[in-house]
């Protein structure tokens, strides 16, 4: 899932004298309030800040007002959807024409009958509405699916997302990461000899079937400890 | 004109025959339609027609049609796009065959097979309508709107129109933009799901759910939407009461509760907006007057607002939801204004009645009383007071849902709430006079939990030094009235925090080793004051606890009383005069000096320790004077009445009582010229309606016992706390 970076931010915060006798209650209270909206300043929206020791002085600002100015450095965890981003998010609702997903928890993403590809059919089963891939009977997506789309543009005042299914590497993450596995080993026995083959073959199987239970369906990729977001952070460190 | 022609006869034809084919709803209708299309189909118009001919039956058409309702738009029909103009007859050509074309159409949607295909090709056909609008053709898109600005009581057919039309549209919601189809959605959120019957309402909220979940511009308006229809129209708000008014709200209420709660599921940022929502469109504000529909109103809107705080949404928006109905009971609490009752009249002792009433009845011309009758708080008065009357529903509903709390087991998180909001405004709010009874109430149903929370709170806010000086002095009445009058609390409960109060005293007296200071102070005299005002009504109880009577004796009680500060000369005469009464007959406590008050109510030294907010004169807990909320409150509450004094004995001593109902034998000893009040609602009877001035009188004999049945009404003037019951 791309979007998610974690920035290292220099901060000032304005505190009203009243608060003076309790800066960092304060402190965190001013930056709770900018938490889950969109921040020019960051270029996204604010989902977590860890506050290294806030200094407990500040400067004095003079005016009709005198609030007092905290520095302080935070690692921020931001949220910036741009187009043509990777997202994964979790259906609520499914439709003839629309697919609605929730981001993070937080944010809703729309995807209408126009950005899904014709890959996908929708059906309807015991009720429930569900797209159907044609090439694969089993590649669903109902009520309840995690999938990966495509960022098409975001609200920035509402957080809503508009989103794509017409790329190839979008759908349910079940899906893909059990085909994008599958394809992995497979080009790993391609290039071996025949006789090692047939044993690589026999290892690569175990290998699937390993995966394959680490891929468990009830397993939700969502837990913010899980790798993805891992990756994320070390991708911008890198960067 | 041949064209035109072949077009006429061609649509008229497919229109004969599908009427024939299916079957129709009225005869009339498919003979009227057919006679109408056969006129087309005149073989005089196959040759070359004139513009009279044309003109006909293409009249007669437009008559036929017309009769029917609005058909709906389907531009894919090449009759539609026909643009030819005949002005010497005068019609909008155009229309006409649009309507023609169209209504054609409409009876091809309405066909009884084929339906799943119909609605996704109706969807096609409103998402052309829809787009088509930024490319200037708004025909069909006008059309949609006139179909969702329905007037009037729906007929049966219109209102299917309706229903099929928001079918579709919930489906079309992706093409809708705020740009180009501000009228529709303008429809859309104007329409009152009050009027409608179920399945309209069901289409009409998956619209709007649908519409709240495809842009994130529109969340807001469909929330206001749906806010909006917590209120009825006024000729629902009528019949409310009746079956009829009850099963709409049924039908309605739920059902948009569901769809709030449906918005906060497909879009999770929905629900921090709902609550400022919520409170901009709350009927009554303060600073308005009260009138018979903002009151209605108002009263099934903040029942709307109890549903969301124990509903399905209500870990975003409960506690929110509580605490504006605080602010709303508080602000009616304000409006009812006290109107000039503070007279500095000091004939009365805090614990005697009011001779104002008997002055009134008799026509007596005193001093005191003159002039300042009418408009002192009197529960007839009151009861012609709409803003009262509104503050009491209310209350009533407030304490309805405190009692559903429970049986839902939240009362611990709903007290919460409430507890936090009592400190914010009602704890400060100047002299609130009913508003606090909500969490007498609360603390009624659950004394053990809600009680000692309630209780700790304020004794924790009085001895916290770092607390506002008012704040600290109100608590300490809170405190000491609530510990009075809470029946259901137990007497070991009352000394616990008896003892906590005395023990601060004494602390204080020995830091501060000053002399007599009304003013410097305060906050010793209040606490002083709010020991000797439990004392006055429990000290009989604790008294009889030997365990409570040791830990009693063991207080320093009289250390306090003796030093320098001078307690007893400071605060108010007439609970000073009770109080010395009482510990002199139970023994506590002797005053080496004597008082002489001569009956005073205030002196100039009490009223200099209560500051400018009169805080010596405070009694919160005093006697509620709302009608409706009172009889909940009654169960639970300590009349002074019937408060058994240490210094009367018992007349049945054989008699087994329970403490906390006091018997009223006590009242015989008194002082003559201490009249007693007689207190409405005496357990076990019921209320009469009785006339002020019946009452009056009745008032003025001085044993109770002989006007037990009657005065059952509560006492009509009451002073700003003066006296617990002057009522």
């Amino acid at each position: 899932m791309e979007g998610l970076s974690v920035v290292q931010a220099n901060l000032k915060v304005y505190v009203d004298p009243s608060q003076s006798k309790n800066l960092s209650s304060a402190i965190f209270r001013e930056l709770s309030a900018l938490l889950f909206k969109y921040d020019d300043a960051f270029d996204g929206v604010l989902l977590a800040y860890n506050v290294h020791a806030p200094e407990n002085k500040g400067r004095i600002l003079p005016g009709v007002h005198p609030f007092i100015a905290v520095r302080l450095e935070a690692k921020l965890l931001v949220f910036s959807p741009k187009p043509d981003m990777l997202l994964e998010g979790k259906v609520v609702k499914v439709t003839e024409e629309s697919i609605h997903v929730i981001v993070l928890g937080f944010s809703s993403a729309i995807i209408t009958d126009e950005a899904i590809r014709n890959e996908f059919k929708y059906k309807t089963k015991h009720g429930q509405g569900l797209y159907v891939n044609r090439s694969n009977r089993r590649h669903l997506i109902k009520a309840g699916t995690m999938i990966r789309f495509v960022v098409k543009s975001m609200n920035e005042e509402t957080l809503h997302i508009y989103g794509s299914l017409m790329p190839a590497n979008t759908g349910s993450v079940k899906i893909l990461e059990k085909f994008s596995e599958h394809t992995n080993t497979e080009s790993v026995t391609i290039n071996s000899t025949p006789k090692k083959r047939r044993s690589k073959e026999k290892y690569e199987v175990a290998q699937i079937t390993e995966h394959g239970n680490h891929y468990d369906p009830s397993q939700n990729h969502y837990d913010p400890s899980q790798n993805h977001y891992d990756r994320e952070i070390k991708k911008s460190r890198r960067s | 004109s041949i064209a035109l022609s072949f077009l006429l006869t061609s649509h008229a034809a497919a229109a004969i025959t599908r009427e024939a084919e299916r079957k129709r709803r009225g005869r009339r209708r498919r003979r009227r339609s057919i006679s109408s299309a056969l006129l087309l189909l005149n073989p005089r118009l196959k040759s070359f027609p004139s513009r009279r001919l044309i003109g006909v039956p293409l009249l007669l058409t437009l008559g036929g049609f017309i009769t029917r309702q609005v058909p709906l738009p389907l531009p894919s029909l090449a009759a539609s796009r026909i643009s030819f103009d005949l002005p010497s007859i005068g019609f909008n050509f155009r229309c006409v065959i649009s309507l023609m074309g169209v209504e054609v159409a409409t009876n091809y949607a309405k066909m009884e097979e084929d339906i799943s295909l119909t609605d996704s090709q109706l969807v096609y056909s409103f998402r052309l309508a829809l787009k088509s609008v930024s490319s200037g053709d708004t025909e069909s898109y006008r059309r949609l709107v006139d179909v969702m600005n329905p007037s009037g009581r729906l007929a049966p057919d219109e209102a299917a129109l309706l229903l099929t039309s928001t079918k579709a549209l919930s489906g079309a919601v992706a093409d809708i933009d705020d740009l180009h189809h501000e009228k529709l959605l303008k429809a859309i959120f104007n329409l009152s799901l009050w009027n409608f019957g179920p399945d309209v309402i069901d289409a009409l909220l998956e619209l709007i759910v649908s519409l709240a979940a495809s842009n994130g511009k529109h969340v807001d308006s469909c929330l206001d939407m749906l806010v909006s229809n917590f209120t009825p129209p006024n000729k629902v708000l009528d019949m409310l009461k009746q079956p009829r008014g009850l099963e709409k709200k049924e039908r309605v209420l739920p059902r948009v509760h569901a769809a709030l709660k449906n918005i906060s599921e497909l879009v999770p940022m929905a629900a921090s907006r709902l609550s400022s929502i919520v409170l901009e469109q709350m009927p009554w504000k303060s600073k308005r007057n009260v009138d018979q529909w903002s009151m209605k109103r108002q009263l099934i809107y903040v029942e709307n607002m109890f549903k969301l705080e124990s509903g399905a949404i209500r870990e975003f928006v409960g506690a929110n939801m509580l605490k504006d109905v605080m602010n709303v009971l508080r602000d009616l609490d304000v409006a009812i204004g006290w109107d000039d009752i503070l007279h500095d009249d000091s004939s009365k002792g805090v614990f005697m009645i009011e001779l104002e009433d008997e002055n009134y009845a008799d026509g007596d011309e005193d001093a005191d009383a003159d002039g300042k009758l009418p408009s002192t708080l009197s529960e007839k008065s009151l009861s012609k007071n709409l803003t009262a009357e509104l503050l009491d529903s209310l209350m009533v509903q407030t304490f309805e849902h405190l009692e559903s709390s429970v049986s839902n087991k939240r009362l611990s998180e709903v007290f919460d709430t409430l507890l936090s909001s009592f400190k914010d405004t009602v704890l400060n709010t100047y002299k609130s006079k009913f508003t606090q009874f909500v969490m007498f109430y609360a603390c009624a149903l659950d004394p053990e939990h809600c009680g000692t929370e309630f209780a700790s709170e304020l004794i924790d806010m009085f001895v916290g030094g770092h607390n506002p000086l008012t704040s600290r002095m109100s608590a300490v009445a809170y405190l000491a009235s609530f510990l009075a009058r809470g029946k259901f609390l137990p007497p070991a409960f009352v000394a616990s925090y008896l003892g906590r109060l005395v023990d601060w005293c004494w602390q204080y007296c020995v830091m501060h080793d000053g002399d007599m200071n009304p003013k410097l102070h305060q906050v010793f005299y209040s606490g002083c004051q709010a020991m000797m005002y439990i004392l006055c009504f429990r000290m009989r109880l604790m008294v009889e606890i030997p365990l409570l009577k040791s830990q009693l004796f063991c207080m320093p009680i009289d250390k306090i009383f003796k030093h320098k500060l001078d307690p007893l000369k400071v605060c108010l005469p007439s609970i000073v005069e009770e109080f010395l009464k009482q510990a002199k007959a139970a023994r506590l406590f002797t005053s080496s000096k004597t008082f002489v008050f001569e009956d005073l109510l205030v002196s100039n030294l009490s009223r200099d320790f209560g500051g400018l907010e009169r805080l010596d004169m405070f009694f919160p807990f005093d006697p509620c004077l709302l009608k409706n909320a009172d009889s909940f409150i009654r169960p639970n509450y300590v009349y002074w009445k019937y408060v058994r004094t240490t210094y009367h004995e018992d007349i049945d001593d054989d008699d087994e009582e329970d403490g906390s109902d006091g018997e009223v034998e006590g009242a015989a000893e008194f002082d003559d010229d201490m009249e007693e009040v007689i207190i409405s609602r005496s357990y076990g009877d019921n209320d009469l309606e009785m006339d002020e001035f019946d009452y009056a009188m009745n008032k003025m004999s001085i044993t109770p016992r002989n006007n037990s049945s009657a005065g059952l009404r509560m006492p009509s003037r009451i002073r700003p706390s003066m006296s617990p019951e002057s009522l």
